[in-house]
């Protein structure tokens, strides 16, 4: 398998031309702040407040290496960083011009050409960068750490385009491996064929379709069926919004309660999708659904979400978090938690799952709805757990965008009124007002 | 069964740009790799940086035994190709040995051309293509107290730089006008030739070569003009000629250079060819050119090795752009497409900034809304920004006031946001 490496994202959006990047980077590679030292340059644009990037895109066919004479460029293979040999440098500027990105320039100041090496695995321009434009993004570990990992989801299955729950199950079956019992209930991911067509399933593991009812204490009963005959296996449920929150609820709470050791991961696509598109109780407010229609008296749905992770975290779960394939290293980070949390309770996991077919929402903007729910503090990413009693934000979000930077993408809010934006608003404000307050309350019991 | 799926006959850049794409599409198919070179593959551009001392010879090469391992690539050195059969697909090696192939690609390169001047071939005189070339040139060099150097392109002056600052005594003697006349236009040229001047380097320009006669102290050469010449050590840098000679009779004529398509296939079944054994489309007319570049022998490399490959993201050629940098006495310029055009209609504007007290020059060339040539002398604009601009024939429309003042800042600029 080839390797994935680490990138410097840049958002121009963010950029307010101000070069602290070029600064830090000029003192990381030379020592000084002259800027002429800078690998990366910040490029005025047409207009006042446009900026662009020139840095090294460390490419993955890298054209200045293939173009250079004297093998002084090298990219390595485990860092895929594109490296510059100085001793084997002749100096004569074709990668210059091989590079179409202005990524290998020359350095007035030395005479020679210079370009990006990632500081050895830490930039020193991401960190300078107040604002937020230039990330360093480090997804590509999962791909390293995982990606030789056996899909244990098979190809073929019959879910929706840019359906997110496969995405989800792929990844989680992956991660939690074959030594494990998984539980789909009535719902999407049981429905696309994880439970079987004419005696097959669609996992590699041993799996099984209780009643939406009770897939927490079916699935109990098959964790301490394992445990009276000494063997450790992972119990798993990826259960709809329907059958956590509605339908499957008596049973998870009590499931939660009694500390039985399973992973229940709720699968939150805020309505009944394989069915038609019926609301659930987490179906936001404002949502148009097939039941909270969109006419001259509804306008989508009168009440507010039930907030099953707050809920969930008064059950004493060893574990509780929520997530969203939009932040897939958080995800795996809090699935490795999970893991280790079901071995003594109950670990909860609630992942936000846009869905294109039931929210009217193209499937290439799948991942970015996921962000932005994120960024506008409409799905908080945070996790609790038992053992430390710590609970925290995942992914902080100092300064939320407006709810309607999210909204606005999802056609089952189109019809919304400025009354009931300002409504969803208030509701998101309130919510993680209220997370905030559980944070802090647990700070003040530890002390 | 063939030998191997894919033979490929040269291992400097084409031939290794070649092999990454193949790679890229075929994990598994076999690679034969042959270099007529005892050594491991290295890139006749670095020739005259090996010669002036500035890269040790020992570690001039693009990539090491390591390297072919990984690749899953059998690489034979010292095997020179006789012949290239397509009927048959098979090589025929100077040895006697044969190879057979699925698919094949000719990246040879080309050889130095030695003009017919009478008296030349009795003349010791040398060139510089390979290593071997260099280490004589280096080592004939330590002998020599002047040196007369046959031709003002890239090697020429490259040589002559090096050889005057080992303290010889150096003239160019060129046939054309300027210096440098396939890159730089009459300004660019006439800066180039000031600073060798300033080096005590004598450049006689315009002036045709009527005959060499060896000589007691090494060689005189004969102007048209009526000059005699004499110097211990000389040069031929008159350009190249392709080595193509293993695909003779075989239907095709390749003697300036083997023409190939859009996807550097050579008309003849299985074979493809790239880098300076090929004539391809110009970008600008189509017509069919030689380029004989680096740059264009890596662009040549990947689409030869795609295709071979059957990569479904292949991408045809765009055409030949005439393109180079050059560095000289630490100074630095660089041309990039139509960069000699001079402003012509209302079509072709020409934007020129030239500051002698820095030595620098900027040229860009625009075809409408579009750049279509730059040059430059110690100018801080991104060659590889402008190339990839012209190439991708940006429409600057509303940008191009903004591109014409800021020309670094707004190429950067855009190419970033194409990259998106």
């Amino acid at each position: 398998m080839g390797r994935s490496y680490h990138t410097i994202a840049f958002d121009a959006q963010k950029c307010n031309g101000c070069q602290e990047c070029e600064k830090a980077c000029a003192q990381a590679k030379a020592g000084v702040t002259d800027l002429v030292h800078s690998r990366i340059k910040v490029s005025p644009g047409r207009k006042e407040g446009e900026w662009g990037l020139a840095l090294c895109r460390q490419c993955a066919q890298p054209l200045c290496v293939m173009n250079c004479p004297g093998g002084a460029l090298s990219k390595d293979p485990v860092s895929g960083v594109v490296s510059w040999d100085e001793s084997r440098c002749v100096g004569c500027k074709l990668c210059t011009l091989a590079c179409a990105y202005a990524g290998i320039t020359f350095n007035q100041a030395t005479g020679q050409v210079m370009k990006c090496d990632f500081c050895g695995g830490d930039p020193a321009c991401v960190k300078s960068c107040e604002r937020g434009a230039l990330q360093h993004l480090t997804g590509s570990d999962i791909y390293n750490e995982w990606g030789d990992l056996e899909d244990l989801f098979v190809p073929g299955i019959s879910a929706c385009l840019g359906c997110n729950s496969e995405l989800l199950v792929r990844h989680t079956l992956r991660r939690v491996g074959p030594n494990t019992v998984v539980a789909t209930p009535p719902g999407c991911i049981a429905g696309v064929g994880a439970v079987g067509v004419n005696g097959l399933t669609a996992t590699k593991t041993p799996v099984f379709h209780p009643l939406l009812t009770n897939t927490a204490s079916m699935l109990a009963g098959a964790r301490r069926y394992y445990n009276r005959i000494g063997r450790d296996v992972t119990m798993l449920a990826f259960a709809g919004d329907g059958g956590a929150a509605d339908v499957g609820f008596q049973s998870l709470s009590g499931a939660a309660e009694r500390g039985e050791q399973i992973i229940f991961i709720c699968v939150d696509n805020e309505g009944y999708m394989n069915t038609g598109v019926q609301r659930s109780s987490t179906t936001p407010y404002g949502a148009w659904t097939s039941t909270t229609p969109v006419g001259s008296v509804l306008r989508g749905k009168t009440r507010d979400a039930k907030p099953l992770p707050i809920i969930m975290l008064m059950h004493n779960c060893e574990y509780v978090a929520t997530a969203s394939t939009a932040y897939m290293e958080d995800y795996y980070q809090k699935l490795e938690k999970a893991i280790l949390a079901a071995k003594k309770g109950m670990a909860y996991v609630h992942v936000f799952s846009p869905c294109p077919t039931g929210w009217r929402l193209p499937p290439a903007r799948l991942i970015e709805a996921g962000r932005k729910a994120v960024q506008c503090n409409l799905m908080p990413l945070w996790e609790y757990e038992s053992a430390t009693g710590d609970m925290r934000f995942t992914h902080p979000v100092d300064n939320p965008l407006p709810v309607t930077d999210y909204l606005s993408m999802i056609g089952k809010y189109r019809h919304l009124s400025a009354e009931q934006t300002q409504h969803i608003q208030e509701h998101a404000d309130r919510q993680v007002d209220l997370l905030r307050k559980f944070m802090q309350q647990r700070m003040d019991l530890a002390v | 069964m063939p030998d191997t799926k894919y033979l490929i006959v040269g291992s400097s850049h084409a031939g290794l740009a070649a092999l990454e794409a193949i790679r890229l599409a075929d994990a598994e198919g076999s690679i034969t790799l042959l270099s007529k070179e005892g050594s491991l593959p290295y890139s006749p551009t670095v020739l005259p940086y090996v010669f002036s001392g500035m890269a040790d010879a020992d570690r001039v090469f693009l990539r090491e035994d390591d390297y072919f391992k990984q690749m899953g690539v059998d690489f034979k050195r010292g095997s020179a190709v006789t012949e290239l059969n397509a009927q048959k697909g098979q090589a025929v090696l100077e040895t006697g040995e044969t190879i057979g192939f699925q698919k094949a690609l000719l990246a040879t390169g080309a050889r130095p051309q030695v003009p017919k001047i009478e008296g030349l071939s009795d003349c010791p005189f040398q060139v510089l293509r390979t290593l071997a070339d260099a280490k004589a040139l280096k080592s004939g060099m330590e002998s020599a107290r002047s040196a007369i150097i046959l031709g003002a392109g890239l090697i020429g002056m490259h040589a002559a730089e090096s050889l005057c600052e080992a303290g010889l005594q150096v003239t160019v003697v060129e046939m054309a006008g300027r210096v440098l006349p396939g890159y730089f236009d009459a300004k660019a040229s006439g800066m180039i030739k000031s600073i060798f001047n300033e080096h005590g380097v004598k450049l006689l320009l315009g002036s045709p070569v009527t005959h060499v006669v060896a000589n007691h102290n090494g060689c005189g050469v004969s102007l048209e003009n009526g000059l005699d010449l004499s110097a211990d050590m000389i040069m031929v840098a008159t350009g190249v000629i392709p080595n193509w000679e293993c695909l003779e009779n075989q239907g095709i004529d390749g003697a300036q250079g083997v023409l190939v398509d859009d996807y550097m296939r050579t008309g003849l079944k299985n074979i493809w060819a790239a880098g300076d054994v090929t004539r391809s489309k110009s970008f600008f007319d189509n017509s069919p050119t030689y380029s004989g570049t680096l740059p264009m022998a890596v662009e040549q490399g990947r689409i030869a090795g795609a295709s071979m490959a059957e990569d479904p993201g292949v991408k045809p050629f765009p055409g030949a752009v005439p393109l180079n940098t050059y560095s000289f006495f630490g100074n630095r310029s660089f041309s990039v497409g139509q960069a000699m055009a001079t402003a012509s209609g209302k079509k072709t504007e020409v934007n020129l900034i030239h500051i002698p007290s820095s030595n620098s020059y900027q040229k860009l060339v625009f075809n409408a809304d579009r750049l279509v040539g730059a040059m430059g002398i110690n100018s801080e604009l991104d060659p590889g920004v402008l190339w990839r601009m012209i190439e991708r024939q940006v429409e600057l429309g509303d940008v191009k006031e903004a591109f014409a003042a800021k020309p670094k800042e707004i190429g950067r600029l855009l190419m970033n946001n194409l990259w998106r």
